[in-house]
This record gives structure tokens, sequence and C-alpha cells, in this order.
């Protein structure tokens, strides 16, 4: 960290210590839930009804599948990226604040590993039996 | 890392008097954490269920269907279609735009308003079509 300049001052500094990708890269992942969740919202009040029946036929499609791969894949980023500014404002104490973030990562990745298996385990077997 | 204690803080919620515009914030990240935690969980389980098989998938939908569930459930859809709201006010508010006082009060009540129209729309078409 410099002494001399205001930008040499404050570089690094902040509650995460970096921040400027990471604002970009979180409008640009939420960019893309935004149609996807349409969609799923949309799609979801088109079904006839909830049950197994119904939602696995639907999950069953390439299309259905492929976008509900991808709004999993971008939304659990976005919760990742969206949390961790949560803890870096809220968690003061830094050791608290750095494990709270390896749990969020975690589990965030664990979450959006189950639900995209269980999507491609749907698409791949077919149809319900 | 040393914190000095003796350093004024920034003000906080309990100093600002409460507008809009402050509430759509702070509740755009409010909703933001329930879905992370509430919202998450329940997607997880709808999909891990749905692929584990009926049985599975039955005592999913039981739960989701209980009074409970469906009082989470309209919770739930009012947080998502609050933070997509809010999202798209942040997008503006980025670009530079809807700083002005008036027009930012304007669109923080139409957020606010607006989202619970759009969660009684999606509701009202759920029990009426179900």
């Amino acid at each position: 960290m410099g002494t001399g300049t205001g930008i040499g001052r404050v570089r690094g500094l902040g509650s995460s210590g970096v921040g400027g990708a990471h604002w970009a890269t979180e409008r640009m992942i939420s960019l893309a839930t935004l149609p996807l969740f349409v969609w799923f919202v949309v799609s979801l009040l088109r079904l006839p009804d909830m049950s197994h029946t119904t939602v696995v036929n639907w999950l069953s499609s390439p299309f259905n599948a492929v976008l509900m791969v991808l709004l999993i894949a971008t939304t659990f980023v976005h919760l990742k990226q969206g949390m961790q500014v949560v803890l870096d404002d809220y968690v003061h104490d830094e050791g608290t604040r750095v494990l709270s973030n390896v749990a969020l990562v975690f589990l965030s990745v664990a979450g959006g590993a189950a639900a995209i298996f269980a999507v491609l385990q749907i698409a791949f077997r077919g149809t319900a039996n | 890392m040393h914190r000095n204690t003796a350093r004024p803080l920034s003000p906080h919620l309990t100093i600002w008097r409460w507008g809009p515009h402050m509430a759509v914030s702070i509740l755009n990240r409010v909703t933001g954490v329930g879905l992370s935690i509430v919202g998450a969980a329940g997607f997880v389980w709808w999909l891990v269920a749905a692929a584990t098989g009926a049985e599975a998938y039955n005592s999913f939908l039981d739960v989701a269907t209980s009074w409970l569930g469906i009082l989470v459930g309209v919770g739930l859809t009012w947080a998502l279609v609050f933070h997509t709201g809010g999202g798209i006010r942040h997008y503006v508010l980025d670009i530079g735009a809807g700083y002005e006082l008036r027009t930012n009060r304007r669109w923080s009540w139409i957020t606010i308003i607006g989202s619970f129209v759009v969660t009684a729309a999606i509701w009202a078409y759920i029990l009426g079509v179900k």
C-alpha cells in the first residue's frame, strides 16, 4: 500500500479488499438470470399441474433441461456473489469473514451441483416411468 | 486487522429517515438473502426430489402445498419479483440515470407497489387455474 497519492492509499481497501471485477461480473451474471427467470416462472405457470409426471416430462425436453442448467448455473453464481457482498459488509471479524466466505462457496457449489445433476438425471433418463 | 473504534462510523439504518429509496435498497438485499437461503433450499429440494422418484417428490409436494408451504411460496414469489424489480432499478442507476429526487422516489414506489401487484397476479392465476 502506497502512502503518497490518494489512489495508492485506498487501493486494496474496502470490505472485501477487491471489488471492481466482482461488481462488473455480478451485473453481467444477473443480466443472464433475468430472461431465464421470466421463462422459468411462465413455464411453471403454464404447466397443467405440479405432479411428478408433469414436472419430469417437462424437464425431459432438451430445450427445458438446457435452460434449467443455465438458470441454475447463473443463479448460484449470482447467489454466491450477492451473499459474499453481504458477508463482507456485515461480518467484521476478519477470520469469521474468510471462513463464512469459504462456507458460502462450498454450499453454493454443492447446491448448484445437486440441482444440475438432478436436471441431467431426469433429462437423460427420459420421460416418467 | 486492527480497528480504530474511535473513528466515526458512516450513518446506517438507525440514522436515516425512512423513505421509499432506502427501503427499496435494503429490501433488495433482504430479499436476496431470503432467496439465497430459503429459495435455494426449496429449489434444490424440488429438483432432487423430482429426480429421486414419485415418493420423494410427493413428500416435497405435501410440504409445499401445506398452508405453511403456500405461505413460504407466496413470500418467495414476492421476494423473487421484488429482487427482479430492484435489480432492474439498479441497472438504471448503474448507468447514471434516475438519481433526481423526484424520479428516484417515483421508481422506488413503483418497484414496491409493482412487486405486490405482480405477486398477487401470479397467485391469483395459480389459485384460479388449479
